[in-house]
């Protein structure tokens, strides 16, 4: 909300420098997010007639302008176009400094000299308008040589743009934010002055109103204005509604606006010869009515929308033939506007059910100044003195208003100001510092509440402008908030709490922090792909399958949630390559999700209005995927970077097993699962990116090979699906070891990690079997290969004879021919 | 009366179509492609001797004409198909390995270190400064039912204050009850109700996370981003516990010489509420461009828990207080390594992602 300086000083004196005040807005939580000076530097700049225009010799951007600035003639260059002979334009004589701190100097331009400069209002600080010069004859009685800022009626002022947080009803408005500031600063605050309605002649002779629905509309007030002659407003009123950004139209809708943007009060100014019966009523809308709103949109009514909550009831203003007038506190209908003619106005100032208006301007896509208001809650108690302040400016421009006597004045229900008990240590227990009663009351009275001190509590009544105050505990709290903010959050005392619980992670955010390090540490470089993607990526993999998809996606490449990171991994591998940096490890942590009636384990939870519902949500699986994508990466560098990454985790024994089901994107022939041998559980898969996939989103590279390796982590997580090694120590012994090696012809059906793990079970003298080479050939039988495994035996309690050697290498060659595998 | 032309369409598709479906290979498939489907082909030669028709005998042939083409096309493309499919396999089978054979220690490794996301270290240095002070770490999912997102943080369903989040609807039960989360507010939800039904209040657990927001991507947004939230439910907790935490951290994370402050702001889930800042780390409290002169960077917001969250929870708010706040975790990157431009962060060019260890 934008409110000038100038207008804040009608409500208090503020001598305070501008910044001062940005500082004491910003604490009070009125946040200043811009400041904007009108008007400043501007004190050089006069009006000049414009006398002759010449074309120059060789120029086609440029011509030479001779105005007259109150002082015979003068020459400038001047590319703009968008004037005539006898126009008045602001002129920046040499010499003058501009807004921003621009000095004008004499310049030559193609051989003729250019003695200052025409200016378009932007350059002037004044609107955004840089279309051409700003031309003054519309808007003033101009003479050549007065000063600028007399011909405009401008005085430098600031404008400070304030965001008024939601719990503000009270602050949209200059009243609202001087109230603040007069009670911060303990200065007393002035009231606009009003004006009275005539005394003879009664509203009820002219008009009529009504509420259908009080739940709906809790106050609606129509004043009659006769004898209107519509047409400008003051020029102070213009200028008040420029240095809050709106446009000025006539005095009429003006000075509603005024008064909006003064005391937060909408109103709505009807012409009276075309509203049927002088008669204004609220209702509820009823299915199939519809209307035109002032933005020239059609609009069905009570059409319960989408949103949760929405039942698809509207308050609409009708006329005395039942006819919709308008959406109440929204937007009024073309039917009834003020036009040229206009000589009657019934004004409507009314206060409508906050959430009401909320629901109908969300389901119409409809937001306006009244609604904004509104929906915040505007005080119910506001209307009639709006509606004097509205007359007495639109009586500036129409001396011979009359005001009917007795406006009309009909109620509903409006919310009940709670009264809420401060005990004795309640600030104290809310801020940490006990406030004197004394200081408490002054604030809370200077913002409008009620104070009574009753027992040792203080009862204190919200005023009616502040309908964000609940009753009860949360009362307490808006209250609290109320005096804190008054106070000053700044000078609020600051204590460290300490507790004896100590702080620290859990084993899962541990093994994370563990897995990232690892990876790093084995050159993986950390990507973040986006969660949400298009269904052309989804397809690739799960064509025909079920998503879990946006409702409102920004885009519709990003209106599907991921069901891996694979498909992001390799796009940004791609990119990458692209950039000449692809040879690289990629790698992800992250969620991957999966349509609830695609899972056994979709999430249940508690949701719909009141959190009544049962709903089953998507399953969430967080997984750590990487793309290995150096030069010579495959399915066997992805082999071993799982090995380490095994290894240092303190898993048991992980298997690389290759079966004939891989996942959607992965090799099919060249892909293993990574099955925990205790608890059988498949952890995840390791292998290579299937080569389809990979020419589908990273046209550029034809046949590379993209290894890659991906963990279910919620598996790995739980240690009675991934098995931890032992706690216990195993301390080698100090007696030497013996290392044979074994080479067996192994059926292909064989896993060689089987083969390992059975040699290992053969004799309790093995301290360790590990694979060292694999032959194939063709002296070999058909499907079949040669693993060549190390093994080291020992004891702890001797060094190992001969004989016991031969016994345990015996013992293995058997176990392993049980299995099929001979020794070669 | 000449025949027609197409007098003997039968026996020619009849042709076409045993020749398609005598092709043994993808290779023999583009090469008689031409003859089957081309300019070159029967098919394209009967076309044009429909010229000579009469123009109602020529529309009648011409769609006779066209439907045998769909045919032949269709068989052609579903050899194709069957050819493709039966090449892969070949080409797969050719390429098969069996990984569980795989000698890891004869796999040359370089040794080269890559390097950590920048919002997870973020992240992780932001989780160390608070577990140092006391809080333990919780999480909670990213697709959230309406009442954790919103309800139960006092955030009735069409409250204008949902305005303030523009919220990812998923396609899932009736509209706009299941929402991408739009913050990692409803964690805090998750946990107390945890701790009611587990009795074990009080809490002291920061949640990070990550959170989405139907906002245009731009320099200073992301539509997906982090937050870190904070929440204390303890006895006796104030204000001034609050600004003293917010206090503690800022100097913890940013520096001894970086301070924060509280000024008045609104959430629905707490009261009083609160926005800090600390001071801008670019001019360190100067004044620059990047704090609008202030010398202060909005950094998040923060608040004593509002009763109607306590309640909705079912914590007894005559025993138990608490505050919550939240900042970005992403935002903190952005001011700790002045990156102009959040949408390096989801470039994943590895140029800017070495940067950082």
């Amino acid at each position: 909300m934008k409110i000038s300086l100038s207008w804040l000083r009608e409500f208090v004196d503020l001598p305070e420098s501008m910044e001062d005040l940005r500082t004491i807005l910003d604490d009070l939580g009125l946040v200043v997010e811009g400041i904007e000076r009108v008007g400043e530097g501007l004190e050089d700049v006069v009006v000049a007639r414009i006398d002759e225009v010449r074309t120059i010799e060789g120029a086609d951007r440029v011509r030479l302008v001779i105005v007259d600035a109150g002082h015979g003639p003068v020459e400038i260059v001047c590319g703009a176009t968008n004037f005539e002979l006898g126009n008045y334009v602001p002129f920046a004589p040499v010499g003058a400094v501009l807004p921003g701190g621009f000095v004008i100097a004499t310049r030559q331009m193609r051989g003729v000299t250019s003695n200052g400069m025409l200016c378009s209002a932007r350059e002037l600080g004044l609107s955004d308008d840089h279309l051409g010069l700003m031309v003054l004859d519309e808007l003033t009685t101009p003479r050549a040589g007065q000063s600028l800022l007399e011909a405009l009626a401008l005085e430098p002022d600031v404008v400070f743009d304030i965001s008024v947080e939601g719990n503000r009803p009270d602050a949209w408005s200059v009243e609202g934010v001087a109230r603040d500031l007069a009670t911060r600063l303990g200065r007393p605050l002035r009231a606009p002055s009003l004006a009275t309605p005539e005394a003879d002649v009664m509203t009820d002779s002219f008009a009529h109103a009504g509420i259908d629905d009080p739940e709906l509309c809790g106050r609606l007030t129509v004043s009659v204005l006769r004898g209107v002659k519509v047409g400008p407003s003051p020029s102070w009123v213009v200028q008040r509604l420029q240095s809050a950004g709106m446009r000025p139209i006539s005095n009429v809708v003006d000075a509603s606006n005024l008064v909006m943007l003064e005391l937060g009060q909408p109103t709505h100014p009807y012409d009276a010869a075309r509203v049927a019966g002088h008669t204004l009523r609220a209702r509820r809308a009823r299915p199939g009515e519809t209307l035109e709103t002032l933005d020239g949109v059609r609009r069905e009514l009570a059409k319960a929308g989408r949103g949760l909550g929405d039942t698809g009831e509207d308050c609409v203003i009708v006329d005395g033939d039942d006819h919709v007038l308008g959406l109440a506190g929204i937007m009024g209908g073309a039917s009834s506007e003020i036009s040229a003619s206009t000589s009657d106005v019934l004004l409507e100032a009314a206060f409508f059910d906050p959430m009401a208006i909320a629901r109908s301007s969300k389901r119409h896509g409809l937001r306006s100044e009244a609604s904004n208001r509104f929906e915040r809650g505007v005080d119910p108690n506001l209307a009639l003195r709006a509606v004097a302040r509205f007359v007495k400016i639109l009586r500036e421009s129409v001396p011979d208003l009359q005001w009917l006597a007795n406006p009309l004045d009909v109620w509903g229900t409006v919310p009940t100001p709670p009264t809420i008990e401060l005990r004795v240590g309640d600030i104290e227990r809310g801020l940490g510092v006990e406030l004197s009663s004394a200081e408490v009351t002054t604030s809370l009275e200077g913002l409008g509440f009620r104070v009574e001190p009753r027992g040792s509590s203080l009862f204190v009544t919200a005023p009616s402008s502040r309908l964000d105050v609940r009753s009860g505990t949360a009362g307490r709290a808006d209250v609290i908030e109320e005096v804190a903010r008054l106070y000053s959050y700044r000078r609020l005392p600051r204590r460290t709490p300490i507790w004896a619980a100590p702080g620290g992670l859990t084993d899962r955010q541990r093994l994370r922090r563990q897995i990232r390090d690892v990876a790093v540490d084995l050159g993986v470089f950390e990507a973040w792909t986006p969660t949400l993607g298009s269904d052309a990526d989804f397809d690739l993999l799960y064509a025909g399958q079920l998503r879990v998809r946006i409702t409102n996606p920004l885009a519709s490449e990003e209106s599907v949630m991921r069901a891996t990171m694979l498909t992001g991994l390799v796009r940004a591998w791609g990119k990458n390559v692209e950039r000449g940096t692809g040879d690289v490890l990629l790698g992800e942590m992250g969620a991957v999700f999966a349509h609830p009636d695609t899972t056994d384990e979709p999430r249940v939870t508690r949701g719909g209005v009141g959190g009544a519902v049962t709903l089953r949500l998507p399953r969430e699986n967080e997984r750590l995927t990487i793309v290995l994508g150096r030069l010579d990466d495959d399915a066997t560098t992805a082999v071993a970077l799982w090995s380490a990454l095994a290894d240092r985790l303190g898993l048991a024994d992980v298997v690389v097993r290759t079966s004939g089901q891989a996942p959607p994107g992965f090799h099919p022939t060249r892909t293993a699962l990574l099955v925990d041998r205790a608890s059988g559980f498949t952890l995840g898969f390791v292998g290579e990116v299937d080569g389809e996939l990979v020419s589908a989103l990273v046209p550029l590279v034809t046949s590379r090979r993209l290894g890659v390796v991906d963990v279910d982590l919620d598996a790995l997580a739980d240690p009675s699906l991934a098995t931890r090694r032992s706690a216990l120590a195993n301390v080698p012994s100090r007696y030497p070891s013996a290392v044979i090696d074994l080479a067996f012809v192994t059926p292909s059906t064989v896993h060689s990690a089987d083969l390992a793990q059975a040699l290992r079970d053969a004799s309790t003298l093995v301290e360790e079997v590990a694979l060292f080479d694999v032959y194939r050939g063709a002296t070999l039988p058909d499907a079949s290969r040669s693993l060549a495994f190390n093994v080291r035996f020992s004891s702890t309690e001797r060094t190992l004879s001969e004989e016991e050697i031969n016994g345990a290498r015996a013992a293995l060659i058997t176990t392993a021919s049980s299995l099929g595998a001979v020794l070669r | 009366m000449t025949s027609s032309p197409l007098a003997n369409l039968a026996t020619q598709k009849a042709g076409l179509l045993a020749a398609i479906a005598a092709l043994a290979t993808l290779d023999d498939l583009r090469e008689a492609e031409p003859a089957i489907t081309g300019k070159r082909s029967i098919l394209s030669t009967l076309q044009k001797s429909l010229g000579s028709l009469e123009p109602d005998a020529r529309r009648e042939a011409g769609a006779q004409l066209q439907e045998a083409r769909r045919e032949v096309e269709a068989a052609l493309e579903l050899r194709r198909t069957v050819l493709a499919a039966a090449a892969r396999a070949v080409l797969l089978e050719s390429d098969r390995l069996d990984l569980g054979d795989v000698v890891v220690g004869a796999v040359r490794w370089p040794a080269s270190a890559g390097h950590p996301g920048l919002v997870a270290s973020t992240q992780r240095a932001l989780e160390d400064v608070f577990v140092g002070m006391g809080f333990t770490v919780a999480e909670g999912p990213e697709v959230e039912s309406d009442w954790y997102n919103f309800e139960a943080l006092n955030i009735p369903p069409a409250h204008p204050a949902r305005g303030m989040w523009d919220t990812f609807y998923v396609d899932l039960g009736e509209p706009e009850t299941v929402v991408l989360r739009t913050h990692t507010s409803p964690t805090q939800i998750h946990l107390m109700e945890v701790a009611v039904a587990a009795d074990s209040l009080p809490i002291h657990s920061v949640m990070p996370g990550r959170c989405y927001r139907r906002d245009t991507p731009d320099a200073r947004h992301l539509a997906a981003f982090h937050q870190i939230e904070g929440l204390v439910v303890d006895r006796g907790i104030t204000f001034a516990d609050l600004a003293g935490v917010i206090e503690t951290f800022t100097r913890a994370y940013f520096g001894p010489d970086i301070e924060s402050r509280l000024r008045p702001a609104f959430f629905p889930f707490t009261e009083p509420s609160a926005e800090f800042e600390v001071t801008c780390t670019i001019c360190r409290g100067e004044g620059c461009r990047t704090c609008s002169q202030t010398g202060w960077i909005e950094l998040g917001g923060c608040g004593m828990l509002d009763p109607a969250v306590l309640e909705a929870v079912g914590i007894d708010g005559e025993v138990w207080s608490g505050f919550a706040f939240g900042f970005g975790v992403d935002r903190c990157a952005q001011m700790r390594h002045q990156i102009a431009d959040m949408r390096a962060l989801i470039e994943n060019d590895t140029r800017f992602l070495r940067q950082f260890s």
